[in-house]
């Protein structure tokens, strides 16, 4: 459902890595237009290319060929430090394993983006303190991971990605390591934050999890072969 | 990233592994105790002797009789071999030269006292009233000798204190008579206990007029004579005086050595410095080891991290403040250490001094300084590789470890 102004624009996307002598395309000219406040859902098997597609969205890679640009800015050619930049202001992750910091506690974890884009003491724990009671954590706040659950701690990766409230949230198997029922509350979760507005990226085997979302790309060997979008409603048959 | 956050941040990285940190920290501080320790004890030899040289007193130029030869062979020895002896004359002499501010002629030799019915050996030393204050020496009893004609020999003495206590013991010597040699002396005073120098001790000594103890000993040379300069500028001066003097009254003959305190000050004082600088470059060898094991450490620091440092670039960090924060841990961790060392070294230099009290092993601050500069740069130097490769990592490399 492309708007009049996208967030994100893929344009011929190349993506070759070497092991040894052979190469792999993990990406082939990939095309993609993502409008603000989508809910996508990239799914297809291992070594079809949707990490490395999430990775490129996500800055932490670089294409070979072809263009990106974030919110009309071409991000393809910025140098390190701003791309960082890029990551820390508009780009929120999170990771199958969580990621948390062990010897942090789950407030100085949600703490850290804000840290590292050098903001004030002050404002940071009002940050954090906002941030801990909207993801019911305020009990849990001078807990280290190892005190938490596996659906408490991908929340604090949650509050994390989202504290510094960027335009996309990009999820990779965000419910790889939890059950089913803590992995429908985070999937719940992260539903709400797309609800208002926040641009959500899922890679997942999951079908069920896909099935959920709005648009559902599928892809193979670094191609994108299908990408639908079926009517906006609350619940629904996804086509896979 | 704020510089304060940078520093917290690592600070809870060291933090949060104690039992390295605080082998790393052990190791960093024994380098910089070796080298506060041992460099205590270098300086403290120095000053040991030094002191001990300082004791014989200040501006002092020392004339020995005798010629130390330096010419070689010189055919008129074949003549004049002995020397002349140095006299109570040449010492007055001595005192009228400008820039001479005291004298003391010394005469020295083994004696007996007999007092109480006690007999004991003792040193006799003949001198005159200006020594005491040549060797800064303090009275702990009655008074000096008398200032008068050096030629004068009251029948006097003055005791040193372990004289005084081994054949008084608490009764009160003065004005009392003992029998020293073959005299009948007046005991007029007694010295402070305590009086050092060049490894003598003024506990043991007799000190009489010294016209007495040529008489006693029946004899007109002197031993040496001490010459006090007025001020540490004129010593080169006063020294070339005395030796002019001391020739032409010996009829052009050189047949004495003038030795100053200085000089032989600034010998000792360059050999034992040199020593401490030697003891120090070996102390700073366990530097550079602590220094390899921070790298070392910090390098599989950052294996162990890999993941979070992934993580940090996905949160948004530059690979600047990703380095920053390893150098920072690097040099927190060196500097802990040094910290430790110096408080440690000051200890082990404290106890030294507890069980040597004569001892002054005082670390100088220049070691303590260098031994905190070289920690320091040591984290710098070996902190850079872990660094840098923690900023090169691949975050989607570091992010898919788990």
């Amino acid at each position: 459902m492309p708007e009049s102004e996208s967030l994100i624009a893929l344009n011929q996307i190349d993506r070759t890595f070497y092991l040894g002598d052979s190469q792999v395309h993990a990406l082939r000219k990939v095309n993609l237009t993502i409008a603000p406040g989508e809910y996508i859902a990239v799914m297809g098997p291992s070594g079809s290319g949707k990490s490395t597609l999430l990775n490129l969205i996500g800055l932490l890679d670089r294409p070979d060929a072809g263009g990106y640009q974030l919110e009309g800015r071409d991000v393809t050619t910025l140098a390190p430090d701003e791309q960082a930049k890029v990551r820390s202001e508009r780009i929120g992750f999170i990771f199958q394993s969580f990621h948390l910091v062990p010897r942090l506690t789950a407030a100085a974890n949600i703490e850290l983006p804000l840290i590292l884009a050098g903001m004030s003491v002050a404002e940071r724990t009002k940050r954090v303190t906002q941030a801990l009671q909207e993801y019911g954590l305020t009990d849990r706040a001078q807990h280290r991971p190892n005190e938490l659950s596996g659906g408490q701690r991908q929340r604090v990766a949650i509050a994390r990605a989202t504290v510094q409230r960027p335009a996309v949230l990009l999820a990779d198997e965000p419910t790889g390591n939890l059950d089913r029922v803590t992995g429908e509350e985070v999937v719940r979760l992260l539903e709400a934050l797309n609800a208002q507005g926040m641009t959500l990226i899922v890679v997942t085997h999951d079908h069920a999890l896909g099935a959920r979302a709005r648009r559902q790309i599928k892809m193979e060997d670094g191609v994108i072969v299908s990408d639908i979008t079926r009517a906006p409603e609350p619940t629904g048959i996804g086509v896979c | 990233m704020k510089i304060i956050d940078t520093f917290r941040y690592a600070r809870d990285a060291a933090t949060g592994t104690p039992l390295r940190t605080s082998l790393l920290i052990m190791a960093m501080s024994i380098g910089v105790a070796a080298v506060v320790v041992l460099t205590a004890l270098g300086d403290g030899a120095r000053r040991y002797v030094v002191g001990e040289f300082s004791a014989i007193g200040s501006n002092l130029v020392i004339v020995l009789p005798g010629r130390s030869e330096t010419r070689g062979f010189n055919p008129a020895n074949l003549i004049t071999s002995t020397p002349r002896d140095l006299t109570l004359d040449d010492a007055t002499a001595l005192l009228r030269l400008p820039g001479v501010e005291r004298i003391a002629p010394i005469l020295i030799a083994t004696t007996e006292i007999n007092a109480s019915g006690k007999l004991r050996e003792a040193m006799l030393l003949g001198t005159s009233a200006d020594y005491i204050r040549v060797r800064k020496q303090k009275l702990a009893l009655g008074r000096f000798l008398t200032k008068d004609d050096l030629g004068h020999g009251a029948a006097e003495v003055v005791l040193g204190a372990t004289i005084r206590r081994e054949v008084f013991g608490s009764e009160n010597p003065l004005g009392k008579t003992v029998r020293v040699g073959d005299r009948r002396l007046r005991v007029i005073g007694v010295l402070a206990e305590g009086g050092q120098g060049m490894g003598m001790t003024s506990d043991e000594l007799l000190i009489v007029p010294v016209a007495t103890a040529q008489a006693m000993l029946n004899s007109n040379t002197l031993f040496r004579i001490l010459v006090e300069s007025r001020s540490r500028e004129q010593i080169g001066e006063v020294k070339a005086r005395v030796l002019k003097m001391i020739t032409q009254r010996h009829e052009g003959e050189e047949d004495v050595t003038v030795i100053t305190q200085d000089a032989v000050l600034k010998t000792f004082d360059k050999i034992l410095n040199v020593l401490t600088l030697g003891v120090a470059g070996i102390a700073g060898i366990s530097l550079a080891v602590a220094g390899i094991l921070v790298m070392n450490v910090m390098l599989v620091s950052v294996t162990q991290r890999t993941a979070e440092i992934g993580l940090l670039k996905a949160l948004g960090a530059t690979s600047a403040a990703v380095r920053q924060l390893f150098m920072v841990e690097a040099v927190l961790l060196s500097l802990t250490g040094a910290v430790v060392g110096i408080a440690l070294g000051y200890l082990g230099a404290a106890i030294l001094r507890d069980f040597y009290p004569t001892f002054p092993a005082y670390p100088p601050l220049w070691a303590v300084l260098a031994g905190l500069g070289t920690a320091l740069v040591s984290g710098l130097v070996f902190g850079v590789m872990p660094a840098r490769r923690a900023a090169q990592l691949d975050p989607i490399q570091a992010l898919s470890k788990r």
